[in-house]
């Protein structure tokens, strides 16, 4: 069990560390799809290895997958909105306001 | 007063069930008119339908859908806070939309949407429904924020909120998993029943988990670490969506974090030493950082940092007094706050403004009940009395003296004294700002004076009368003891 949670951690990590960094901001989104996808196999492997019984932790990771799915699609058309006004994705040129 | 469980019981979430159908019916009725300004009575229909249908439950705990869904006081009493907020939302949005050339039938489905998913938030016992609650919440927010399609503001304030927002969910979803990992159920009556053993058992799990929760929705409430989005989303987005979001997702992720940190993991006490730290750095940093805003918004959404820090003065105190306390001071916070965002709105409306605070030079010359109105809302956000504002503080620290918390009283009282100044400073401003020009009359429509009317009775009945929404606070009560 050990082993998918340490996959998980380091694939969540991998996800912060693309948010914080990334410019981009499909980077950005793509590292959050990261993150939500750590959490799926963190619940997968709690279902198998804690609860076999019972699914909650596999009907949780598709309710996961749907919101994950829905998020995306927002924020796809967000960074459109973006591209259209700024001419660009760069998250960093995009602070009008400051303090 | 029998609990019903164990089945659906889809008559529990008729309120929501009416609030979505009524958003639906909208978005198809829309499409097909060319005429749409119905729509926005259309929509305070079903808000205020939905409002009187929770109102019908008080009193009568009920649970469905297996458990995971929990009708009681408590879910009833924040039900009517989001539901209010939404009405004064949607009559402070119409006017304003249209004095700026955006209004879009569409804005009304997704308030009524977000408020959906804040009422299932506040209702549910189990932290899958509390997710999705959130998410239902969280993505029409998105949408709202940037509602001024071709504003470069909006966008950055629209991709800033939904960039933090997706983190946060983020977080909050690895810290649930672990506390599945932990329990092996999501569902928060049986975390709380085991919890003994669970600590024993898997308290690494437990812990990390209830820290990446309260990460996941200190982003939501804006408490301090994670507040860094607040200003640029507030001043960015539509004056009546800022004012919105000042309240209802707040509210929301209070409700959310009580039921949990209280009912479900009340028996962790050392997190009571974590809300002490974030309660003192929320309210501290948001009170220095509103002194130097020239910005009425941003200024707004520092002081909104600065009220959630005292909410979290009774999420450290814990027990069921604190939970009324917190309850009836973010329903008082909910009418000053619109109060205040609705003269913002009315001076936001008018062609050009930012919404900086010098706008407000000589508005007591010209529209002396307005300045009126302004430093009433602006005296109950500081906390004098007769207002609301003063006894929602009282009830708080009195809460937080009562458990013993002393130094955390003395630093919160402290901090509204710092919160006079700046709040002082906008009435100053109104009355005395010498203009260098005249005042241009804003145009005041029947919505926003029905708005003004809403907010100012309730700022002064909670003031003069706390007595009677101190009682209700504190029958707002979990039930599943």
């Amino acid at each position: 069990m050990l082993q998918y949670l340490a996959l998980a951690a380091i694939l969540f990590a991998i996800g912060i560390f693309g948010v914080l960094t990334r410019r981009n901001a499909i980077g950005i989104l793509m590292s959050l799809e990261l993150m939500f996808n750590a959490v799926n196999i963190n619940l997968v492997t709690f279902n198998k290895f804690i609860g076999p019984d019972n699914l909650v932790g596999q009907i949780f990771a598709i309710f996961v997958i749907v919101i994950a799915a829905a998020e995306a699609v927002v924020g796809l058309a967000i960074v459109l909105l973006l591209y259209r006004n700024w001419q660009g994705i760069d998250i960093g040129n995009i602070n009008i306001m400051k303090w | 007063m029998d609990i019903k469980s164990a089945a659906i019981f889809f008559d529990i979430l008729y309120p929501e069930i009416f609030l979505l159908a009524v958003g639906m019916f909208i978005l198809v009725v829309g499409n097909i008119f060319k005429n749409r300004t119905f729509l926005a009575y259309l929509a305070l229909v079903g808000l205020i339908g939905a409002l009187v249908l929770t109102l019908q439950q008080w009193n009568a705990p009920q649970s469905g859908f297996y458990g995971m869904v929990q009708i009681d006081n408590f879910s009833i009493f924040f039900n009517v806070i989001f539901l209010s907020a939404g009405i004064i939302a949607t009559l402070m949005a119409r006017d304003y939309l249209r004095a700026h050339n955006i209004e879009r039938f569409e804005f009304y489905p997704l308030i009524l949407f977000a408020t959906v998913g804040m009422m299932i938030m506040a209702s549910s016992a189990d932290l899958i429904v509390i997710f999705l609650g959130l998410e239902i919440m969280s993505i029409p927010l998105y949408v709202m924020a940037g509602f001024f399609r071709n504003d470069p503001n909006s966008n950055e304030s629209s991709v800033k909120y939904f960039i933090m927002g997706a983190f946060a969910t983020a977080f909050l979803l690895y810290g649930i998993a672990l506390i599945y990992g932990a329990a092996g159920t999501t569902d928060l009556r049986r975390i709380m029943t085991d919890l003994g053993y669970l600590v024993s058992h898997s308290g690494f799990f437990l812990y990390s988990g209830a820290l990446l929760v309260l990460i996941g929705f200190g982003f939501k409430v804006a408490a301090v670490p994670f507040h860094m989005w607040v200003p640029d989303v507030y001043q960015g987005a539509p004056t009546p969506v800022t004012a919105y979001f000042s309240v209802a997702p707040k509210a929301a992720g209070f409700a959310a974090i009580l039921r949990i940190f209280i009912y479900g993991l009340g028996g962790l006490n050392e997190l009571s030493v974590i809300f002490w730290i974030l309660a003192i750095l929320t309210m501290s940093v948001g009170n220095l950082m509103a002194i130097f805003q020239t910005n009425i918004k941003r200024m707004l959404a520092y002081s909104s940092i600065a009220h959630a820090g005292y909410i979290m003065v009774a999420l450290s105190v814990g027990g069921d007094g604190a939970v009324s306390a917190a309850a009836f001071y973010l329903l008082a916070y909910t009418f000053f706050n619109l109060g205040g965002f609705a003269i913002v709105t009315l001076i936001n409306s008018r062609t050009g403004s930012t919404a900086a605070i010098d706008e407000m030079k000589g508005m007591s010359v010209r529209h002396p009940f307005l300045a009126a109105l302004l430093a009433l809302f602006m005296f109950a956000l500081a906390g004098f009395p007769p207002t609301a504002g003063f006894f929602g503080k009282f009830y708080l620290f009195s809460e937080a003296v009562k458990a013993g918390y002393i130094w955390l009283t003395v630093i919160a009282v402290m901090n509204s004294f710092v919160s006079v100044y700046y709040y002082l400073r906008i009435v100053v401003v109104a009355y005395f700002g010498k203009a260098d020009e005249e005042f241009a009359p804003v145009s005041f429509k029947p919505a926003i004076w029905l708005v003004l009317v809403i907010t100012a009775a309730g700022t002064l009945i909670l003031g003069l009368l706390p007595q009677f929404g101190l009682q209700l606070a504190q029958m707002c009560m979990f039930s599943f003891k």
